[in-house]
């Protein structure tokens, strides 16, 4: 008796495989490169020949951001014939070791973090590029950004998009009906701020409430500081740890960006306290700014796209940013920025040449129509870039006076980068005094 | 947005693979539960007619055969355990002597680490109070519950109201008390419900889970908010099956309510209740939903699970990450051990 039922169901299991096995031939992939000859595939002719073959691409890139990346390089799959295969992950970083350890290792990945890429340089696991990728990319960007995917000389990744960090969302509106007037240096910021704090409004709202990656907000504010208190040099040291974590230049910027994110007339406006930074999530955290409970929010161009639904975001709009004043303009322009490298864990032909694309003009434009992103690619042209903040980045990206740094946090081994000192910034803000949090930032660095 | 099936073939590839690889393996398993044991039983059958009929004594081979059989339906069992446990847990061990890339040996330096580092030792402190309190305060409340529920008029919705929480997943849970402690400044409305009374009695709205050490009590509160269901339903079961006649000739004797439960009902399901306490001490000290969920370890609240997911996962510090690990075993074995002698001598007795 049990024996008949189990074959019956047996059957039925079969009958189902078959008919799902069916529905999967249906579909055939039938991707062909038969417009390859067609005028708009001109300029991918130095992309031919890997007709049929497969890239995967590992990214923490997701949902639209992830839908627009497919959208960018539509054109180079259906001219090349090659299938470029998307994944991105919420736990990118954490997955990425594991697939790589596991044998399992994508052929190209989008890694936020340099620090995170020489780890994987350094297991040997990342291929140089190839040499048509590195003269483009030695054409297309700055060594400034290059030398963030160098190691001993050797190049291991193409910048693709980038993010300026260094900005101040304020609304425009009510700067004007205030009669405000957008600060230049350091000193007019905290003259400006002492006044909106004078008038009963607490001029800044922060929040570095970010899920398993809470604190990083604060981690780029110290940076900001660090980078325009001290200059470009230091903070290559601090970020390199050729000065201990806890020497007195880096609780100088610590103590500065304390003059205002602890300041209890400062901060938090339409939040609380300056506790309440710490459970704010980043995400929510200039929000108060459409409401006239807060006037000004230092957070990263890609903020822009945080904005309760309706917010016009523009220069004569409802938000905007201005550039987080230097504070001593006579030394340059700092910007704090980030962006995200292409490394390759193969270096079969047709990886080669969608990292080549990757790292060309024609994808960052293609890209940068579709809309919220940019590149500090030098082909980059300012006018496919829809978004006046991404605009304003791009200027700024682009901008001679400009000295670049990279955000310290992903410098930094990732056990200081995210790990201690995203826990030492929540602490600090907790009321956690600078000198006890910077000792403990250090002795975590090994 | 378009669904394009062409788009999502992949997706759909893999989820045919994985039903078939489903189908394969359990009929595959209910084909060798189903007709290796037929085909025994059929062989035996014959043989007892075939012997039957020749009039010659019974063949006796039970014992050897039994022992072939057991080792035959343990071998899967054997086999994915080393593969997933005895493999790994070795390998875990050796790793926690290692260096952050695990190149190379150091000896003893990552057990050192945990033992001196100051938030390390905040997170030892911290897994000693959840493993304290959770088996503690659940099991009470579940055996307080199920007593006064016992026979009540509404008893079967009393206690699925209790039990309800064990259907949520942990970090289901959490979210849903992150809520309750919610916190949104002086003056302005409160969305969470603790201070939403607290300012209703005309104080002022707390950071809940900023403050410590309240802050990982009120994680605990969490985690016993889930158990309890599951401590009732264990000793509720365990009430109903004490013998009705040693119930009467205790009411007989005259016991008052008091003795009832001292000197019956809590002698009558101690095994239950070992299990239940047991259970209980294992699934807090691998804790790591909820304070993973709820502050991620932030603001003194992180639990050694929780540390260990970091070392090794987030920070790349794979020889310390295995250190807890190790540690984090080490802790449960003698709650195992015990539940083991337990078993036995029931057994015994």
């Amino acid at each position: 008796m049990a024996f008949a039922r189990s074959r019956q169901a047996l059957a039925i299991a079969g009958v189902l495989g078959l008919a799902l096995g069916a529905t999967a031939c249906g579909t055939g992939n039938d991707k062909k490169s038969e417009k390859a000859s067609s005028p708009e595939c001109a300029a991918y002719d130095k992309y031919q020949g890997h007709d049929g073959k497969k890239v995967t691409i590992y990214s923490s890139i997701r949902d639209i951001e992830a839908d627009r990346l497919d959208q960018s390089w539509k054109q180079f799959e259906d001219c090349t014939g090659i299938d470029i295969d998307h994944e991105g992950s919420g736990e990118f970083e954490a997955q990425l070791g594991v697939r790589v350890d596991g044998g399992n290792a994508p052929d190209l990945a989008f890694i936020p973090q340099p620090g995170l890429l020489k780890r994987f340089v350094d297991s040997g696991k990342i291929k140089t590029v190839g040499a048509d990728t590195k003269a483009l990319a030695e054409q297309n960007f700055t060594p400034d950004w290059l030398k963030y995917s160098t190691v001993d000389g050797k190049l291991y990744g193409v910048p693709l998009g980038s993010n300026v960090k260094s900005y101040v969302w304020y609304s425009p509106k009510t700067f004007k009906e205030k009669g405000w007037t957008v600060p230049t240096t350091w000193d007019e910021l905290i003259a400006l701020s002492d006044k909106i704090a004078g008038s009963g409004t607490k001029p800044w709202c922060a929040g570095i409430e970010s899920g398993d990656a809470t604190g990083w907000p604060a981690t780029d504010w110290i940076e900001d500081v660090m980078l325009r208190t001290q200059g470009p040099e230091v903070y290559d040291q601090w970020t390199t740890h050729g000065i201990p974590f806890n020497d007195p230049k880096v609780a100088d910027a610590v103590n500065k960006a304390g003059t205002i994110l602890k300041n209890e007339k400062y901060v938090n406006g339409g939040f609380g306290g300056v506790k309440s930074i710490a459970t704010t999530s980043f995400q929510e955290a200039g929000t108060p700014i459409t409401t006239g409970k807060c006037a000004m929010h230092r957070q990263a161009s890609f903020y822009a796209n945080q904005w309760p639904e309706g917010t016009k975001v523009a220069e004569d709009g409802d938000v905007f940013a201005f550039y987080f004043p230097a504070i001593d303009p006579a030394k340059g322009k700092p910007v704090l920025g980030a962006g995200e490298f292409v490394s390759a864990f193969a270096d079969r032909p047709e990886v080669q040449a969608v990292q080549t694309y990757l790292a060309s003009g024609e994808y960052v434009n293609s890209r940068a129509k579709i809309g919220d992103w940019l590149s500090a690619n030098k082909k980059l042209d300012i006018n496919n870039v829809p978004n006046p903040v991404d605009k304003l980045s791009v200027q700024i990206l682009q901008d001679q006076k400009t000295v670049f740094r990279f955000d310290g946090s992903d410098l930094m081994p990732a056990a200081v980068g995210a790990g201690t000192f995203w826990k030492g910034m929540v602490d600090w803000i907790n009321g956690k005094d600078t000198t006890t949090v910077l000792n403990g930032i250090e002795a975590s660095w090994k | 947005m378009e669904f394009d099936f062409a788009e999502e073939q992949p997706k759909f590839l893999m989820l045919m693979y994985g039903l078939i690889a489903f189908v394969v393996v359990v009929g595959g398993l209910l084909l060798l539960l189903d007709v290796v044991p037929a085909w025994f039983a059929r062989r035996r059958e014959a043989q007892l007619i075939a012997a039957s009929a020749s009039g010659a004594p019974l063949p006796r081979r039970r014992k050897q055969r039994e022992g072939l059989f057991a080792l035959f339906f343990l071998l899967p069992t054997l086999l994915l355990l080393t593969i997933g446990l005895v493999v790994p847990a070795i390998r875990t061990t050796l790793l926690s002597f290692m260096n952050a890339d695990s190149s190379g040996w150091v000896g003893l330096r990552n057990y050192g680490w945990m033992f001196s580092e100051g938030s390390i030792i905040r997170v030892l402190i911290n897994t000693l109070v959840w493993v304290i309190l959770v088996p503690l305060v659940a099991t009470s409340f579940g055996l307080l519950y199920a007593v006064l529920v016992d026979k009540a008029r509404f008893e079967a919705v009393a206690k699925s109201l209790i039990f309800l929480p064990m259907a949520i997943s942990f970090v289901g849970a959490t979210i849903i008390w992150k809520f309750v402690y919610a916190y949104r400044g002086d003056g302005q409305e409160q969305i969470g419900l603790l201070n939403q009374i607290v300012v209703g009695l005309g104080g002022e709205p707390k950071q809940w889970l900023l403050e410590s050490p309240l802050n990982t009590f009120l994680l605990i509160v969490i985690m016993i908010w889930i158990q309890a269901g599951f401590a009732m339903v264990v000793l509720s079961a365990a009430i109903k099956a004490i013998p009705a006649d040693i119930v009467e000739a205790a009411r007989l004797d005259g016991v008052s309510p008091w003795q009832m439960f001292w000197q019956i009902t809590m002698p009558s399901i101690r095994p239950a209740l070992i299990v239940v306490v047991v259970t209980l001490s294992i699934a807090t000290l691998k804790v790591f939903d909820i304070v993973r969920t709820a502050t991620n370890g932030n603001y003194d609240t992180s639990v050694i699970a929780n540390e260990m997911y970091n070392q090794a996962f987030r920070y790349q510090e794979n020889g310390q990450g295995s250190a807890l690990a190790v540690f984090l075993f080490v802790l449960v074995i003698p709650i195992v051990i015990y539940q083991i002698r337990n078993l036995r001598q029931q057994r015994e007795g």
